[in-house]
């Protein structure tokens, strides 16, 4: 008998979740309504099966997401043993910070790097899970899988923690925590795949549908409320897309395709060349834009 | 994820196929310009695995900062953080994933300069193969004898020596095997049992995937068939089955079981099974998921076991095989790496954790340090950042482990810094010693309770800390006067007197300065069993020493006062003219002149001298005394 490359990166990953409960005071779940935080989410229920889990989740909200991500919210909130928590930014409500009028740079930064340090501190949560994964992008790959974060919720690439064999340190004194990621050694193709193997519940974009679209400095972009301004010319088209990552819709780019199940995504992957961090504008700012965020206490 | 053609595609075979493959975990290891980062963007180059969308980022870069003039500069593809590509050097463990038609791979890239030994001890810890890169044109250097040494230390059994930039020295056989030859008796006599060595060229492709036509002289296989067709290792999945338990799991009064990760052997139900260390037999019940029990599990697998009794398991426990059950001891011998800039300090306790558990240690002075291009042994009295030694450990409690050639995972453990939480160092077990088990406590029989009703106090240590000159020493004898005034039995330890005799062999060095407040703080010990009041007035600048110190008492009995003067003012009390000699570089390693002194952050007393003179201060501690009950209410 021999583990299949799922079942040793499903072992791993509930070790990690265990471990970082184990050692953790107040630990709490990052949730996006992404296909990784739907992966996360599916692991911690075995992780702590027949026990539910030992932590809530939260959600930073920018209020800008998809409608679809919003329902999909609902329902696992709606599930029995889910705790979730909400945050927005009070300030960024106040002043109605959006990727239209103050660029995609400072609606990250104001919304989702501030909103979750403030969410962090309000709770005194001194662990939080992120879905992230190390092969999406080059400074990800350094990350560990538990990093440590200063009181300032800031991420110093120099003062991170040695991790040897599976020994992970998650100690940290008032005020500083860590932030860890149970899927660091998954890749995207790993994601899908699992999702397949134990029909785990997605949000419907991830499938191919007729949405309206517009095309954007090359990026096709969904209209999904009247917040959207159109520029002159601009009307939104019926397109056949689906999309490959998540995030605020004006900042989400969607691909072309007619896969309508997670079986045709995987076989629409196989044939792909293009990358999934492709589709998101947030990264386009500059090489070692993620470096900077992470440094500045982004996810 | 492997790129196939877009021609019909039967997705089930191909996923069972995914499914089914093994997956390697390897290193690379290499000096600074021996082409790391280049070999490895090129195999994901080579195999495909590059998507539009980062072919054409690596274009952008290789223009814009590549050192291959117009070709493509895969380093690029893994130097990832932008400090690294400015410095063009890898300053940390950075991990790809790729696959090819028969394996999955997870290449850890461990940086070459030797100030970053930890990066490459980490990425070694969980690798099955180390991929160690030469300049042909430079040979077997130093840098490649410490590599090689780290990774037979952490036990990873097969080399592939890739011996790079052959195109640099027009494809010379001869050099290839004087090469080869030096290499092979030098991995032989450190004990690295497998070894390949490659002639490639990562920068043009030669010998990577596929022959080269220019080396018709070499006739073993290319790079990635040596990735491929290295075993993975298996050695404690056949071994005898341990888990390390995690977490309890008790969702309700009817359910109670154990959660972990196999990491040696398998399990099922009706397995006869021991908790260690508290050496309880029992069976294992059921195996349970949330797919469902299990018929079986192996290494790899987390799951929760019932058991078939009531025996008490707590997280931190190890549930093994009871046919052949794990060791256990409260003292062990390890490699130790050093990991933090600060250097391990002989004496000071350090968390240690081992599989889910985790204990105080305290390191002995190394029995050797390691010069790890030599194998030689060298003499240490501590190590520092990167340095390699071996010395015992005394443990607080016990500890499950296995020696760390039989299980990577029951063998290996870090050390823990208690005030920083910084992870600090990396140990290897080899064996745990007998000593400690046969050295028991003599039972006294005349107990410290008794010493203490005689008195009519509780005995108590009250420890001044604080600058030179703060005036430490002055409350000390004016406390004791008031004390023994009172019928108190008392004594005071002074740093002056104490150095002059018990401890006349200690300098001032950091790790000498553990030493003595170790030593002191032994005697404080035995002087509260016999029942005394201890006054130890020491400067003691360390918070970690007054730590350990704390730690040997019962919470009740100590009493950390604060005697704070600040440094201008102490420097100017100088009673004793050591500040004057410090500032003329006389005297070396003195506190709060070129050596540090860490305020307490919560002390029982904080007492400000520029405020409160000798004889308040000591009215203020034998209040604290009296309500604390150590000392009764009025005199008698």
């Amino acid at each position: 008998m021999s583990l299949s490359h799922l079942d040793r990166l499903e072992g791993e990953a509930i070790h990690i979740l265990r471990e970082a409960v184990a050692e953790s005071a107040n630990p709490v779940m990052l949730y996006s309504m992404g296909k990784d935080s739907s992966v996360m989410l599916h692991l911690a229920k075995k992780a702590f099966f027949p026990g539910a889990l030992p932590f809530p989740l939260l959600h930073v909200d920018t209020t800008w997401k998809f409608r679809d991500m919003y329902a999909f919210r609902s329902e696992v909130a709606r599930e029995p043993g889910v705790e979730l928590l909400v945050h927005q930014n009070p300030e960024a409500l106040a002043a109605r910070i959006n990727p239209f009028t103050h660029g995609s740079a400072m609606h990250t930064a104001i919304w989702k790097t501030e909103g979750l340090k403030q969410a962090l501190d309000k709770y005194s949560f001194d662990l939080a899970f992120g879905g992230a994964r190390r092969d999406e992008e080059r400074s990800r790959a350094k990350e560990r899988v538990f990093s440590f974060r200063s009181e300032q919720h800031r991420w110093d690439p120099k003062r991170q923690r040695p991790e040897l064999w599976q020994l992970y340190n998650a100690r940290v004194r008032p005020g500083e925590s860590v932030r860890v990621f149970p899927l660091s050694n998954w890749t995207e193709f790993d994601i899908w795949l699992y999702i397949y193997r134990e029909k785990i519940p997605i949000v419907p974009l991830y499938f191919a549908k007729e949405r309206p679209i517009v095309e954007r400095d090359g990026v096709l972009i969904m209209v999904d409320d009247a917040r959207m301004p159109l520029r002159d010319g601009e009307t939104p088209k019926l397109r056949r897309v689906r999309f490959r990552t998540l995030g605020c819709y004006p900042l989400s780019g969607a691909i072309e395709s007619s896969a309508n199940n997670v079986r045709a995504i995987i076989e629409e992957m196989l044939r792909t060349t293009r990358s999934e961090r492709q589709g998101r504008v947030i990264d386009f700012d500059e090489t070692g834009s993620m470096e900077k965020k992470k440094q500045e206490g982004y996810f | 994820m492997t790129a196939v053609p877009s021609s019909v595609i039967d997705l089930d075979r191909h996923l069972e196929e995914h499914e089914q493959k093994t997956t390697l975990r390897f290193i690379t290891c290499g000096s600074v310009d021996d082409g790391k980062s280049t070999l490895i963007g090129r195999l994901l180059y080579e195999s495909k695995l590059l998507l539009d969308d980062h072919l054409a980022a690596l274009e952008a870069d290789s223009q814009r900062i590549g050192t291959q003039g117009d070709a493509l500069d895969f380093a690029l593809l893994v130097d990832g953080l932008q400090a690294e590509r400015e410095q063009g050097i890898t300053i940390d463990v950075a991990y790809r994933y790729f696959t090819t038609a028969r394996r999955q791979f997870i290449v850890a890239d461990t940086p070459g300069h030797e100030q970053y030994t930890r990066n490459m001890v980490t990425g070694a810890s969980t690798a099955d193969l180390a991929v160690i890169l030469i300049d042909a044109r430079k040979g077997v250097l130093s840098q490649t004898r410490r590599h090689s040494y780290i990774v037979s230390l952490m036990g990873i059994p097969k080399v592939v020596l890739a011996v790079n930039k052959l195109d640099l020295v027009g494809y010379d056989e001869q050099c290839f095997r004087a090469i080869e030859e030096e290499y092979r008796s030098f991995a032989g006599a450190i004990g690295i049992g497998s070894v390949s060595c490659v002639p490639i060229s990562a920068l043009v492709g030669d010998n990577l995937l596929g022959p080269s036509p220019k080396t018709p002289w070499y006739m073993g296989p290319h790079l990635m068939r040596c990735l491929e067709e290295a075993p993975v290792r298996d050695r404690a999945a056949s071994g005898a089955f341990r888990f390390p338990v995690q977490w309890v799991n008790r969702p309700n009064g009817d359910f109670r079981g154990f959660s972990g990760t196999i990491v040696g052997g398998t399990v099922r139900p009706g397995d006869r099974v021991l908790v260690l260390p508290s050496n309880r037999e029992s069976v294992v019940d059921r195996i349970v998921t949330a797919n469902g029990d299990l018929a079986c599990a192996e290494v790899g697998q987390s799951v929760t076991l019932t058991l078939g009794d009531h025996v008490d398991v707590s997280r931190g426990d190890l549930i093994c095989s009871a046919r052949a059950p794990a060791s256990v001891s409260d003292q062990v011998e390890a490699h130790i790496v050093w990991m933090h800039e600060q250097p391990m300090l002989p004496g000071r306790r350090y968390m240690l954790k081992l599989g889910t558990r985790t204990v105080n240690a305290v390191p002995a002075r190394p029995k050797y340090r390691l010069n790890v291009e030599t194998s030689e042994h060298l003499a240490a009295n501590t190590l520092t950042l990167n340095e390699i030694g071996v010395c015992n450990l005394a443990l607080d409690q016990l500890v499950v482990f296995d020696p760390y050639t039989v299980n990577r995972d029951m063998g290996g453990f870090i050390l823990v810094d208690r005030l920083s939480n910084d992870t600090v160092g990396a140990g290897i077990i080899h064996f745990g010693l007998r000593r400690a088990q046969n050295l028991h406590w003599q039972n006294l029989e005349v107990s410290a309770e008794a010493h203490a009703n005689l008195k009519g106090h509780r005995p108590a240590v009250i420890w001044l800390t604080g600058l030179s000159g703060a005036g430490k020493s002055t409350i000390a004898n004016v406390l004791e006067k008031k004390l023994h005034a009172r019928g108190i039995h008392t004594f005071t330890l002074d740093g002056d007197n104490v150095r002059h005799g018990l401890n006349r062999d200690l300098g001032f060095t950091d790790a000498e300065r553990v030493e003595n407040i170790r030593r002191v703080g032994e005697v404080c010990r035995l002087m509260t069993q016999a029942g005394l009041i201890v006054i130890a007035a020491f400067i003691s600048p360390f918070r970690a020493e007054r730590r350990m110190v704390r730690d040997l008492f019962d919470p009740a009995t100590f009493y950390e006062v604060f005697v704070d003067a600040p440094f201008e003012v102490a420097a100017a009390r100088d009673p004793k003219g050591l500040y004057l000699k410090a500032q003329r570089g006389e005297i070396q390693n003195f506190t709060g002149v070129d050596s540090p002194y860490e305020d307490p952050i919560d002390p029982e007393l904080h007492i400000d001298t520029t405020q409160v003179d000798p004889d308040e201060a000591a009215d203020r501690i034998i209040t604290c005394l009296r309500e604390g009950s150590v000392i009764p209410d009025a005199s008698r």
